[in-house]
């Protein structure tokens, strides 16, 4: 992406005070007689509590309340947080409480809080507060904890299994049987954080002259918390308002609703002032969710002409110790793995399992990555086995941009067909394989092969669903000041959504994004939002926006028109006016401006408004889109192994992104280096490792590596759009794209630059140490 | 009781006398004192480089510092880089037009660190800003913007802008 593509796209209104050290993240706000909480956490994964003194630390000066479980229950209508999406899949009910009680099952599980007049002292406190554990066996690793006779992660369970399903469709036997080679290779992918820079937080307030909870958090999905507050605290919405701050980077597990949020309300009700927890990195770690530990055994049935046949197999999916969101990501995992290939006949075989470790919920790409990786390396596999070129394999077995729309017979989690709406799959991979130099390759590498170097070069497609439904809320109102302001339950989180929105809503109400200003992330302004997940924001918001814009447009039209008395069909908006279309004409004064028109439809007692027009300048949309947009593309690595240290530096790296009409392309970019670099580092750098107790052992930014700027190669960002025929913009998601092919791509990069060792890759991350001992294996063979 | 001493340092060209325990750092001290709130915390154990502030012209990790030890200092925060409320710093401008920074959660590090480096030496090559950056995480740009950014920053600072 070069400089020069920018040049049109407005420069994002959210950077100016967030470049003067004037954005308001959740630690920036300070109430008057503001308190400050710190958590006292399990440091086993798996214990009985037999008791708790907290006496010593109460007595610490300057501590308010010290609250267990016990101290809790009062406020609770129940005690568990009952957030998991809909599946008749679930074979146990593993609802988190607020705090723990009899047992606890995690390491990182809150236990108590102490409430203190500030940070120093409560972590003080906390360290006083003693627990009396029965330590029990834990379940570290999801491909054991489904064992026979493997210890129970929740005490008096028969086994470890949370739910399992099939998913596929056709007959993967009779294909099996038919077909001239198959093969049966395992996979693992391991489990990481998102690790936004900002860690979690929270601020709860309580006002008892108006009987008023106010929890400021830094959520995706302030609606969920909303709801789940009100099922909890049995308080109705109008005595809960939870509004987001600027939010300093989500990526997945701030969509979900914590034990803290719900803990901190109760001890702002409980003293009457407000309560600010915010998490450092230790507990990022140990209690914001993670995800990615997966492990495939997959069966591939393919023809002497590369073509699959069939694939089948199993997956199981680490779910951590309880249900915070579902049996979402296994789904992704399995509903995509087909990608954008033929594969005539699908079957696979999934279980989720309980571990005594935090619970797994989406994580930038939710599911998608590991399928993903699954199904490149498996091409990479079939290319290999038939002395073809991975390029042509994939190629022969792809999606053609004539078969659009193409419907599989997959259900998503909703029971809605896969459908893939719209992209040409083949034109992206040619793109990067001509944009990396791949025909060329084979001269590059024995070069450099001549010269000791190990390079090597791999390429992985990708389609994700993006902009899952069934709505965002938008509300586009304009002002007696002329500002045109909008609403929405999506939240900002680094995405550039107000931009995307002001822009979305100026090319429909007079073209000036300077004239609009976004609230996102607002119970008490937006009455029905569901949040920031999914890549969804610019598509189903987005979509909100320009149907409510619309309408708002239309009425300013029909006001002006019984203003002015001229003909709507004559008048344009432009900038905060409507004036005669083509500009003011002969008659220049024939114009009335936006403010005008809203000071004109907002009432005056005693008054009428204007003939055949109702009250207000605004409109509310929840424009329903159930079908995903599946946004797609090719991504392409080329790698340097030194196979002394296993060491690997990224030479070059491609990516062609079909994310169809780019309303920012500045934006959209950023998005796909950002999803890149997290993709990376889920291919060479972060791995959160725990011991066979399930004890973490990656608690800090030395041990968890997140990918820096010297190891981040230079990308060379591409866009195809062709444009969703599901919603009015023509657009699909773009934050979660480039985290989802990298490991497929950069993995095989490494494998082929190890090929004179015949190395073979399946697993991601992998570590220098990994790559030195698959060098000496294979030397040890040779 | 909590030891306190009282302390003198002058933060964006401004001298405060500040009465802080002992055990404050001095990211809390320029954040919950000064109110200060540009200085960000990312980690709280000197890795991610969020809380980069300049202590006397040098870039220093503002959550290992203690605030008594920034006594008699001159510091350097975000909030004081840009010349007025109508203009940005070049390093600012850069960055926005340059997509620098999505969530601006690790901005005010960035624009520390690269303060510094620019100082240092006014034409950097990409590989020494990368390298200059390696002590301050972004989860958010991939770096390429923010690369960018300093290099144009460094370019316009050379052409006289922001002097």
């Amino acid at each position: 992406m070069s400089g020069d593509a920018y040049a049109d796209a407005p420069k994002r209104l959210e950077d100016d005070p967030l470049l003067r050290g004037r954005g308001r993240f959740i630690d920036d706000i300070a109430l008057p007689g503001m308190l400050e909480a710190a958590f006292v956490r399990s440091p086993h994964a798996h214990a009985a509590i037999a008791g708790i003194d907290a006496e010593a630390a109460r007595a610490v000066p300057g501590v308010h309340a010290i609250l267990t479980r016990d101290d809790i229950l009062p406020y609770l209508e129940t005690e568990f947080l009952v957030v998991g999406l809909p599946s008749s899949a679930y074979k146990q009910q593993r609802d988190r409480p607020a705090l723990a009680g009899a047992e606890t099952v995690h390491v990182g599980e809150p236990i108590a809080v102490v409430i203190a007049d500030n940070r120093y002292i409560a972590e003080d406190a906390a360290q006083m507060v003693m627990v009396d554990y029965d330590i029990l066996p834990a379940a570290s690793d999801c491909r054991d904890s489904l064992a026979d006779g493997a210890p129970p992660v929740h005490a008096g369970a028969e086994d470890n299994l949370l739910a399992e399903f099939d998913i596929g469709y056709g007959d993967t036997d009779s294909a099996f049987a038919a077909a001239d080679h198959t093969f049966s290779e395992d996979f693992h992918i391991h489990r990481g954080g998102s690790h936004s820079m900002e860690c979690r937080g929270a601020v709860s307030a309580y006002d008892p002259a108006t009987d008023q909870l106010t929890l400021w958090v830094s959520s995706q999905m302030p609606h969920s918390t909303l709801r789940v507050l009100v099922d909890m605290l049995g308080r109705n919405e109008n005595q809960i308002r939870v509004a987001t701050p600027d939010i300093g980077g989500g990526f997945g597990p701030k969509l979900v609703v914590y034990p803290e949020d719900v803990v901190l309300c109760i001890a702002a009700l409980k003293l009457a002032r407000p309560v600010k927890w915010i998490e450092d990195r230790r507990e990022h770690f140990i209690a914001t969710t993670q995800e990615r530990d997966q492990s495939w055994t997959v069966d591939v049935a393919f023809g002497d002409d590369a073509l699959i046949k069939g694939i089948r197999g199993v997956m199981v999916h680490d779910h951590g110790a309880f249900t915070a969101r579902g049996i979402n990501l296994p789904q992704n995992s399995a509903e995509s793995l087909p990608g954008i290939y033929h594969v005539p006949h699908y079957r696979m075989n999934v279980k989720l399992a309980l571990t005594n470790k935090v619970p797994v919920t989406p994580v930038r790409g939710a599911g998608h990555p590991q399928a993903n990786f699954v199904l490149e390396r498996v091409f990479d596999r079939i290319a290999r086995e038939l002395g073809l070129d991975r390029n042509e394999v994939r190629l022969r077995n792809m999606i053609g941009p004539e078969e659009m729309p193409f419907e599989r017979p997959l259900k998503t989690r909703g029971g809605l067909p896969v459908t893939l709406d719209s992209g040409d799959y083949p034109k992206c991979q040619r793109t990067v394989a001509e944009r990396i130099g791949w025909d060329e390759f084979p001269g590059r590498q024995k070069a450099a092969h001549a010269d000791g170097r190990y390079i090597g070069i791999g390429l992985a497609n990708f389609v994700k669903g993006t902009g899952r439904g069934p709505f965002e809320a938008v509300t586009v109102r304009v002002g007696t000041s002329g500002r045109i302001h909008v609403y929405t339950g999506a939240t900002a989180m680094g995405q550039g959504t107000k931009t995307m929105l002001s822009q979305v809503v100026a090319e429909v109400l007079g073209g000036d994004i300077a004239n609009v200003t976004v609230t996102t992330g607002d119970t008490a302004a937006t009455a029905l939002g569901i949040g920031t997940s999914n890549s969804r924001s610019t598509v189903t918001a987005g979509t909100s926006a320009h149907v409510a814009a619309g309408k708002v447009r239309d009425k300013a039209l029909a006001v002006a028109s019984a203003l002015l008395d001229v003909p709507a069909a004559d008048l344009e908006i432009a900038g905060d006016e409507v004036r005669p279309k083509g500009g003011p004409g002969q008659i220049a004064n024939i114009k009335v401006t936006l403010g005008e028109i809203a000071h004109a439809v907002s009432g005056t007692p005693g008054y009428s408004l204007p003939a055949g027009i109702d009250a207000g300048m605004e409109a509310t949309e929840h424009v329903i889109l159930d079908s995903p947009a599946y946004a797609s593309g090719a991504v392409a690595a080329e790698v340097e192994v030194d196979v002394e240290t296993g060491g690997v530096r990224i030479l070059n790296y491609v990516i062609a992104l079909d994310s169809g009409r780019i309303i920012n392309p500045m934006i959209s970019a950023g998005q796909a280096l950002g999803g890149t670099a997290h993709g990376i580092g889920n291919s060479l750098f972060e791995r959160m490792a725990y011991d066979e107790n399930a004890q973490p052992l990656t608690t800090n930014f030395a041990d968890y590596l997140l990918i820096t700027a010297p190891e981040m190669p230079r990308v060379d960002v591409w866009f195809e759009e062709s444009p969703s025929p599901l919603n009015p913009l023509g657009v699909k998601g773009v934050g979660e794209n480039g985290v989802v092919p990298a490991p497929g791509a950069v993995i095989a990069a490494i494998e082929d630059a190890l090929s004179p060792f015949a190395v073979r890759i399946t697993q991601a991350p992998i570590s220098p140490p990994e790559i030195l001992a698959l060098i000496e294996a294979a030397r040890g063979q040779g | 009781m909590a030891d306190t001493r009282k302390i003198t340092c002058t933060v964006n060209g401004t001298e405060h006398s500040v009465e802080v325990e002992t055990r404050l750092t001095l990211a809390d001290m320029l954040r919950r004192e000064l109110n200060l709130t540009g200085t960000h915390l990312g980690c709280e154990h000197g890795v991610c480089g969020a809380c980069t502030v300049l202590v006397d012209g040098r870039s220093a990790r503002a959550c290992l510092m203690l605030a008594v030890q920034a006594d008699g200092a001159a510091v350097d925060t975000v909030e004081g880089l840009a010349p007025s409320e109508d203009a940005l710093h070049p390093l600012q401008d850069a960055f926005r037009d340059h997509h620098g920074l999505q969530c601006g959660f690790c901005t005010p590090g960035m624009l520390m660190t690269l303060k510094e480096l620019l100082a240092d030496n006014p034409d950097p090559s990409e590989d020494e800003v990368r390298v200059a950056i390696s002590g301050n995480l972004c989860r958010c740009t991939g770096y390429q913007g923010i690369v960018d950014a300093a290099l144009d920053a460094a370019q316009r600072l050379r052409n006289g802008e922001g002097s």
